[in-house]
C-alpha cells in the first residue's frame, strides 16, 4: 500500500444527484442487493469498492436501469434522480439512459468509424441540427475524452482498430457525447495497462467538473486516487459510505478495514 | 497442485514412476502415446474414406454426365421444295402452316439420300424413308419452324444442322454398340455403317450441346432434344418465392424470438418446435402443401408458386435457426454499448446487432436456399414432376403460375425413363444442379469471409 496516494480534495457540501432508499435487487431467487441507502452527490466522483460478487456492479446498473435487460432481475425500493423516481412506470428507460451514461468494463466501441461511434448517440437523440453541429459535437466529445489529438487525423478509421486504452477513452467520449448528467463507469480500467489507466483516471478527474461520476473498481488504489466519496459493498450490503480519505484511513466498520487491508476479498 | 501425494512414488505404482531417467520412456507414457497414435490413425482413415467417397462420387458424375453436354449433329443441305411446302405458290403463311412435319420428313430423307450419293457413300437402303432413323424426330420440326419463320426461302437449298437420333448419338459416344442394337427396332447395323461413313465424310460430328442447358424437356422418344433450361427457370421462380418469403419472415421471427420475446414456457415451446420442424422429412411438407395450398386454397397445381411456398415452409426453420445463432454470436457488449448511450432496444438491434449478424444470416439463408434447390420429395406431391414443361413461360406471372418442373424433379423424371440416353441426361442434369449448389455455397463462404472480421 506504499504507492497509495490519498489526495486531499476540498469536498464542500454538494447537491445530491442520485438518492437510493431501501433498494433491493433480486436475480431470480438470489437477493443480490440488500437494502441499500445512498446519496450520490453531483460533481463528485463516487467509487464503489468491494470484493467480487458483492453487488457493486449490480447496483451501478440499477442507476440507469441496465438491469431491465436481464429478464430475471427485479429491483425494489426507490432510486431518485434529481428527485424523480427512475423506476416510475412513466419513465422510459431510453430517456433515462440519455441522462445517465455508462462506460463498461471491456472497451466496446461499435465496429464503425471513430466518428460514427461518437456521432451515434447525438444522432439518435437529435442533438445536432446539421452536419456542422455534429462535427462540433464529435470534436468536443473527443477532446473531453482526451483522445482528440490521437485520432483527429483518422476519424474514418474503425474504432475497433484503436488500442485498448484509446478504445476505452473513445467509449467515454461516446458516453459524454450525449451530454449526460451522470456518468456510470463499471471497472473502466480493468482491461487496461497502467499507462492507459493513468490516462483514464486523469480524464475521470477532469470529468468531475461537469458530471456526477460513479465508478466501480476492484482497485482500492484507484478508488483512493480518483474518488472523493467511497462506498464499500459486501455481500449485497452497503457496509460503509463516506469521504474517501476517511474510508481508507479510518474506516468505522471492521469489514471495511479487513477489506482495505487485504484480509477479505 | 492440490494433491501433492500424486507426485510422490506410491506403493504399487509402476516402477518407471520412481525416479529413472528422462531419456527412458516408461510403460505408462508409451501406452498413452500409442493410444494417441492409434487415434490419429483412426482419424486419418476416416478422413481418407470421406475423401475417397467424394472423389468417387465426382468422378462417377463427371464420367456419366459430361456426355450430355455433347450432342451429334448432321449437317445437311435440304431443298425446300415449293411443290410440297407451298402447293398454291402464293407464299401465304397460313397455307405454309398447313403443311405438317409429315410433309417435311420426305424432304429431309431425300436430302440425306442425295447428299450421301454425292459423297459417294453407298448404302443398302432402298427407300429414302429408311434414312430417317439417323436423324432425330425433331429434324422435321426444326426445318418447318425455319420455313415458317423465313417463307421467302422456299425453293432454295438451305444448309441445316440437324440433331442426330439418340441411337446414332449414343453410337458416337460409345453408349450404343453393335451388340446392343441386335434387338433394337429403331436402328440397324446398316445405319451404324452409314454413321461411320458420315463421320468420315465430316457430315456427322459432335458439338457442344447448348440445347441441353437452354432447352425444354422432350418426349420419351426424343432424348436428344431434351434440356434443363425450362426446369431451371422453374427452379429460379421457386427460389424467388422462397427468398422473398423465407428471408423476411425468418429474420423477423428470429429477431423477435432472440431479442424481444420474453423467455417463458410458451417461447420455449416455440423454440423446441422450430428445432423439430427442421428435422421433419420434406415429404411431410409436400403433403401439407398439397392439402393446404392446392386442395384448400386452390392454387394451381405444378406451379412454381406452390413449390416455392412449400419449400419456404421447409427452409424457414433452417433460416430461423441460423439467424438466431448469428444474432447470439454478436457480443452482448455491443448491445450494452448501444443501450448505454440511450438507444432503444429496436435501435440497438437494427443499428448494431443486425449488421453484425448479417453475414451469418446471409450464409444461413443461402444454405437454406441451396437445400431447397436440391429438394425433390415435396415437389412430387404437388405435381411439379413428370412431363410438364415444353415451353418457356410467357412472362413473370406465368413463370410463377404455369405448370413447370424443377431441376431435381427433372433429373428424377429423366432417370425414370426407359431410354439409356435419358440416363445420360440425368447425370448431366446433376452436374448442372451441383454447379448451382457449389456456386451458392461459394457465395456463402465469400460473404462470410468478406464480413467476418468486423469486430
Amino acid at each position: 500500500m506504499n504507492d497509495m496516494r490519498i489526495l486531499e480534495r476540498s469536498v464542500g457540501i454538494k447537491e445530491v444527484k442520485i438518492s437510493a432508499r431501501g433498494c433491493q435487487v433480486y436475480y431470480g431467487d438470489n437477493h443480490a442487493i440488500k437494502d441499500v441507502d445512498i446519496d450520490i452527490e453531483d460533481k463528485t466522483v463516487t467509487a464503489f469498492i468491494g470484493p467480487s460478487g458483492c453487488g457493486k456492479s449490480t447496483f451501478l446498473r440499477c442507476l440507469n436501469r441496465m438491469n431491465d435487460t436481464i429478464d430475471i432481475a427485479r429491483v425494489e425500493g426507490t432510486i431518485l434522480l434529481d428527485g424523480e423516481d427512475i423506476y416510475d412506470p412513466k419513465v422510459d428507460p431510453v430517456q433515462l439512459r440519455a441522462k445517465v451514461g455508462m462506460v463498461f468494463q471491456k472497451p466496446n466501441p461499435f465496429p464503425k468509424s471513430i466518428y460514427d461511434n461518437i456521432a451515434y448517440g447525438p444522432r439518435i437523440h437529435g442533438l445536432a441540427r446539421n452536419k456542422a453541429d455534429l462535427d462540433e459535437i464529435v470534436e468536443k466529445s473527443l477532446r473531453r475524452g482526451a483522445i482528440w489529438d490521437e485520432v483527429k487525423d483518422r476519424l474514418d478509421a474503425p474504432g475497433t482498430g484503436l488500442s485498448g486504452g484509446q478504445q476505452q477513452r473513445l467509449c467515454i467520449a461516446r458516453a459524454i457525447a450525449t451530454e449526460p448528467e451522470v456518468l456510470l463507469m463499471d471497472e473502466p480500467c480493468s482491461a487496461l495497462d497502467p499507462i492507459a489507466t493513468a490516462q483514464v483516471e486523469e480524464l475521470i478527474d477532469e470529468l468531475r467538473e461537469s458530471y456526477s461520476v460513479v465508478i466501480v473498481t476492484h482497485s482500492m488504489q484507484q478508488a483512493a486516487r480518483v474518488s472523493q466519496k467511497t462506498a464499500f459493498f459486501h455481500l449485497g450490503h452497503l457496509v460503509e459510505y463516506g469521504e474517501t480519505g476517511h474510508i481508507f484511513t479510518n474506516p468505522s466498520d471492521p469489514r471495511t478495514e479487513s477489506y482495505i487491508t487485504g484480509r477479505i476479498g | 497442485m492440490t494433491d501433492l501425494s500424486a507426485n510422490q512414488p506410491r506403493r504399487g505404482a509402476p516402477a518407471g514412476r520412481t525416479g529413472g531417467s528422462l531419456y527412458a520412456t516408461d510403460a505408462r507414457t508409451r501406452r498413452r502415446n500409442a493410444a494417441e497414435k492409434r487415434f490419429r490413425l483412426y482419424g486419418m482413415v476416416a478422413v481418407a474414406i470421406g475423401v475417397a467417397f467424394v472423389i468417387a462420387l465426382l468422378s462417377v458424375i463427371l464420367l456419366n454426365g459430361t456426355g450430355a453436354f455433347q450432342q451429334s449433329f448432321v449437317t445437311a443441305p435440304v431443298y425446300l421444295d415449293p411443290a410440297k411446302l407451298d402447293k398454291k405458290g402464293a407464299r401465304d403463311i397460313e397455307d405454309i402452316k398447313k403443311v405438317s412435319t409429315f410433309g417435311y420428313s420426305p424432304l429431309i430423307d431425300e436430302a440425306l439420300q442425295t447428299m450421301l450419293a454425292e459423297r459417294g457413300i453407298d448404302s443398302t437402303f432402298e427407300k429414302p424413308k429408311e434414312y430417317r432413323a439417323l436423324l432425330s424426330a425433331s429434324a422435321a420440326a426444326q426445318v418447318r419452324d425455319y420455313v415458317i419463320a423465313n417463307p421467302g426461302r422456299i425453293g432454295e437449298t438451305v444448309e441445316f444442322r440437324l440433331l442426330a437420333s439418340s441411337r446414332v448419338d449414343g453410337y458416337l459416344k460409345g453408349r450404343v454398340t453393335r451388340d446392343s442394337i441386335a434387338r433394337d427396332k429403331n436402328i440397324s447395323a446398316a445405319h451404324l455403317d452409314l454413321a461411320d461413313a458420315m463421320v468420315a465424310a465430316g457430315m456427322l460430328r459432335k458439338g457442344f450441346n447448348w440445347a441441353f442447358i437452354t432447352g425444354a424437356d422432350a418426349s420419351e422418344s426424343r432424348p436428344e432434344q431434351a434440356g434443363m433450361g425450362v426446369s431451371m427457370l422453374g427452379s429460379l421462380f421457386m427460389m424467388l418465392v422462397v427468398l422473398g418469403l423465407s428471408l423476411p419472415i425468418g429474420v423477423a421471427a428470429s429477431i423477435y424470438l432472440e431479442e424481444f420475446a420474453p423467455k417463458n414456457r410458451f417461447t420455449d415451446l416455440i423454440e423446441v418446435n422450430i428445432s423439430n420442424l427442421a428435422a421433419v422429412p420434406s415429404i411431410v411438407f409436400g403433403i401439407l402443401g398439397l392439402a393446404v395450398f392446392i386442395q384448400f386454397a386452390h392454387l394451381p397445381q405444378s406451379a412454381p408458386l406452390v413449390g416455392g411456398l412449400v419449400l419456404t415452409l421447409m427452409t424457414l426453420p433452417t433460416i430461423i435457426i441460423s439467424t438466431r445463432a448469428a444474432l447470439k454470436a454478436v457480443p452482448p457488449s455491443i448491445r450494452d454499448a448501444a443501450l448505454g448511450v440511450g438507444a432503444s432496444k429496436m435501435q440497438s438491434v437494427f443499428h448494431h446487432v443486425l449488421p453484425l449478424a448479417m453475414p451469418g444470416i446471409l450464409t444461413g439463408t443461402i444454405i437454406g436456399l441451396a437445400q431447397a434447390l436440391g429438394e425433390t420429395a415435396p415437389l412430387l406431391l404437388i405435381g411439379m414432376v413428370g412431363y410438364i414443361a415444353s415451353n418457356y413461360p410467357q412472362g413473370i406471372g406465368s413463370g410463377f403460375l404455369d405448370p413447370n418442373s424443377a431441376m431435381p424433379a427433372q433429373i428424377y423424371e429423366w432417370a425414370k425413363r426407359a431410354d439409356p440416353a435419358y440416363y445420360e441426361r440425368a447425370w448431366g442434369g446433376i452436374i448442372i444442379l451441383l454447379l448451382f449448389l457449389m456456386t451458392m455455397n461459394i457465395i456463402a463462404i465469400l460473404l462470410r469471409r468478406r464480413f467476418e472480421r468486423r469486430w
